[in-house]
């Protein structure tokens, strides 16, 4: 029983949240934060297996996240809007295929991610990184161009499957409250991402992929396929970001190819370097401690505190919150790497700062 | 004819602002194994700087004429803009290499400066655009059908001179010897007596200066500011670099004209939407054929 301390914990918490979600004890805002956490720790994690595990350098992350957004958004709309004409589904059944959606979302996004994975076959570290922003500005451009989603006025509708959720949601459950779907399915998403993983990095694939990362002469040497080592890392990587843009598409109702640009993959690695390379738990902590700072810095009143010196000396200046929090968080980047560049956690996972957590949980 | 003639000159300017900012790249990445992910920016720094030069030499306290401040903003805003580089270099890339510190680290500290220079730009000067006073007066040269215009020259004629300069320096000078030995060995070279620091001042005092060079001149053809000016053609023009294979001068050049080139191409034909689609395309399948671009050497690793 002592081995699944934590799991039964993380367990107990989600369903806090949800009850708290229901009953309106956190309103819309907040849930909002915690399930761009969510996102945030689906894409960190994800980009961690590649720049960290694999030791490759990929700054084009956002782009399978964009196929992924659109794929899932489209599905969604046919199967329960009335864009494309009548729903195919009864909204009774969105319940349980919308978490098939995302999937789908994601597998698409998998197998766009061999544009990037057949030129790393040959490829080093930096040219490796121009395909990945050329693979992100390719598939932002190639979406701009489809008039079918809207081009670069964006694409809205995914709404429709939350509402047919809740609208069909079983009186026992719901209450006289919403229940919160989206919320659920964030959470389980990120369970399933964390789980997916733990699992894939301690696996003798995993092994394989650190091989890779330390050598790949030598482990190629040692009979690994470093090919397939690659192409599957890449894949699950980029399925699991694609996982993330279905439910960012979803959180928001409204998808455009602009908000999945370079910053947005530029954001995801900051969270990877911020948590520690080839550190999950690092990354999810980063993932969350950003999430948290984002919010935290969009509060006018704080920044106004901030800056206080510099508006006493210039009155007439007026700092606005969006902008000062990016000039602030690159800079506790910068002073990061300067003082710890390794982040975080560095190359260690929480279990080996603290070894007598190992006693408390299990990954099985 | 006269179309294809046009669209060659177009694309020769568009390509000479690309193989200015590329050249900037390479060389930082030929000395340093850095991509200074931040050089975008600079370009954005030394546009602006430009602006501010311009118009204190032409408001009230110079009053010199147009021509006479385009010839003296020209050393003066390379000038400033080589030491907003030399800064960065400073405060943020040196003390991490003193520490040995694993590339990648490098290579977000640059992005991370880069974003710092965008949004403390917008912070401090709005988001209202800046007009660009015009320096040089147009002056339009037609040649049976064919529009050249002075800027084009004056453009395309700097992108020219800047690689015959810097080829010179790097081939034929001591201080060019000694950027291609830190690329080549770094750890010998500081034992043959070179001061590394210094070589590495002078790399991005070049770099930048060329960057904010092309600052000014993208500034004079496209007479609007914004802050966020340098990202795409900084992304741009690094990949133009890579095409051509970094950390080489000619790669720089001929990869910036190339996509120049793919870029004016592709809007002649297509609808101009598709225009990074396509070039990004083509410049995939390039380096999918040459993984090292079309100028780099294929590094062989010993086992």
């Amino acid at each position: 029983m002592q081995k699944y301390t934590f799991n039964i914990l993380m367990a107990f918490l989600a369903v806090a949240l949800l009850v708290l979600a229901q009953y309106r004890i956190l309103d819309n805002y907040i849930q909002a934060v915690i399930m761009f956490g969510g996102i945030n720790i689906m894409m960190s994690t994800s980009l961690n297996l590649v720049n960290g595990n694999m030791g490759e350098f990929t700054c084009g992350h956002a782009a399978f996240m964009c196929v992924g957004a659109y794929v899932a958004s489209i599905l969604s709309v046919l199967c329960f809007g009335d864009k494309f004409g009548d729903p195919l589904l009864p909204a009774a059944a969105s319940y349980f295929v919308f978490p098939v959606i995302i999937l789908l979302g994601g597998a698409v996004a998998a197998v766009s991610s061999i544009l990037v994975a057949l030129p790393s076959f040959k490829t080093r570290d930096d040219y490796l990184a121009i395909i990945t922003i050329a693979v992100n500005y390719m598939v932002i451009s190639a979406i701009e161009n489809m008039d079918f989603v809207g081009g670069s006025r964006g694409f809205q509708g995914m709404k429709d499957t939350v509402w047919a959720m809740v609208d069909s949601t079983p009186s026992w459950l719901a209450g006289d409250n919403d229940f919160p779907w989206v919320l659920l399915y964030v959470i389980l998403f990120t369970a399933f991402d964390v789980w997916v993983i733990r699992r894939f990095i301690t696996s003798t694939y995993g092994k394989g992929v650190n091989a890779v990362c330390q050598d790949e002469t030598a482990a190629e040497i040692m009979s690994v396929n470093t090919n397939k080592i690659k192409t599957v890392n890449f894949m699950i990587s980029a399925g699991l970001a694609g996982c993330a843009g279905g439910l960012f598409a979803h959180v928001i109702g409204y998808v455009n190819p602009q908000s999945f640009n370079i910053l947005k993959s530029t954001e995801a690695m900051v969270m990877v370097y911020l948590g520690g390379m080839g550190s999950l738990s690092g990354a999810i902590i980063s993932a969350v401690v950003f999430t948290f700072l984002l919010e935290i810095l969009r509060s006018q009143a704080l920044i106004d505190f901030l800056m206080a010196p510099a508006t006493f000396v210039f009155p007439d200046w007026e700092p606005s919150a969006g902008v000062i929090k990016w000039v602030m968080i690159p800079l506790l980047l910068v002073l990061i790497m300067q003082f710890r560049p390794e982040g975080i956690m560095g190359n260690k996972e929480l279990s080996d700062v603290f070894p007598k957590l190992k006693k408390y949980y299990t990954f099985k | 004819m006269d179309f294809i003639i046009q669209n060659i000159i177009n694309a020769l300017q568009w390509g000479s602002f690309y193989a200015l900012i590329a050249l900037g790249y390479t060389l930082v990445y030929g000395v340093l194994r850095l991509i200074n992910f931040a050089h975008g920016d600079i370009f954005m720094v030394g546009a602006y700087i430009a602006f501010f030069v311009a118009g204190f030499m032409l408001g009230p306290a110079l009053g010199l004429s147009p021509m006479a401040t385009f010839l003296l903003a020209v050393p003066l805003t390379m000038f400033l803009t080589a030491c907003v580089g030399v800064t960065l270099e400073r405060i943020a890339y040196r003390p991490l290499r003193r520490k040995g510190a694993h590339r990648l680290y490098v290579v977000i500290t640059a992005l991370m400066c880069g974003l710092i220079l965008e949004y403390s730009n917008l912070a401090v000067l709005g988001a209202s655009r800046l007009k660009f006073p015009e320096l040089v007066h147009k002056t339009i040269w037609n040649m049976g059908g064919v529009t050249v215009t002075n800027l084009k020259v004056i453009v395309i004629v700097a992108a020219v001179a800047v690689f015959v300069i810097l080829n010179f320096i790097v081939t034929k000078t001591k201080i060019g010897m000694a950027m291609r030995g830190i690329s080549y060995d770094k750890f010998a070279i500081p034992l043959m007596g070179i001061p590394i620091d210094q070589i590495i001042v002078f790399t991005f005092i070049l770099g930048s200066g060329f960057a904010g060079l092309a600052g000014l001149l993208f500034a004079m053809s496209y007479p609007v500011l914004e802050p966020f000016m340098g990202m795409i053609i900084g992304w741009k023009a690094f990949i133009a670099a890579v095409v051509g294979g970094i950390g080489d001068i000619r790669g720089a050049f001929y990869g910036g004209f190339l996509l120049g080139f793919i870029e004016v191409g592709v809007v002649t034909v297509f609808p101009s939407t598709y225009r990074d689609l396509f070039a990004f395309t083509i410049l995939l399948i390039i380096l999918w054929m040459k993984p090292t671009g079309l100028f780099g050497m294929p590094q062989s690793t010993k086992i």
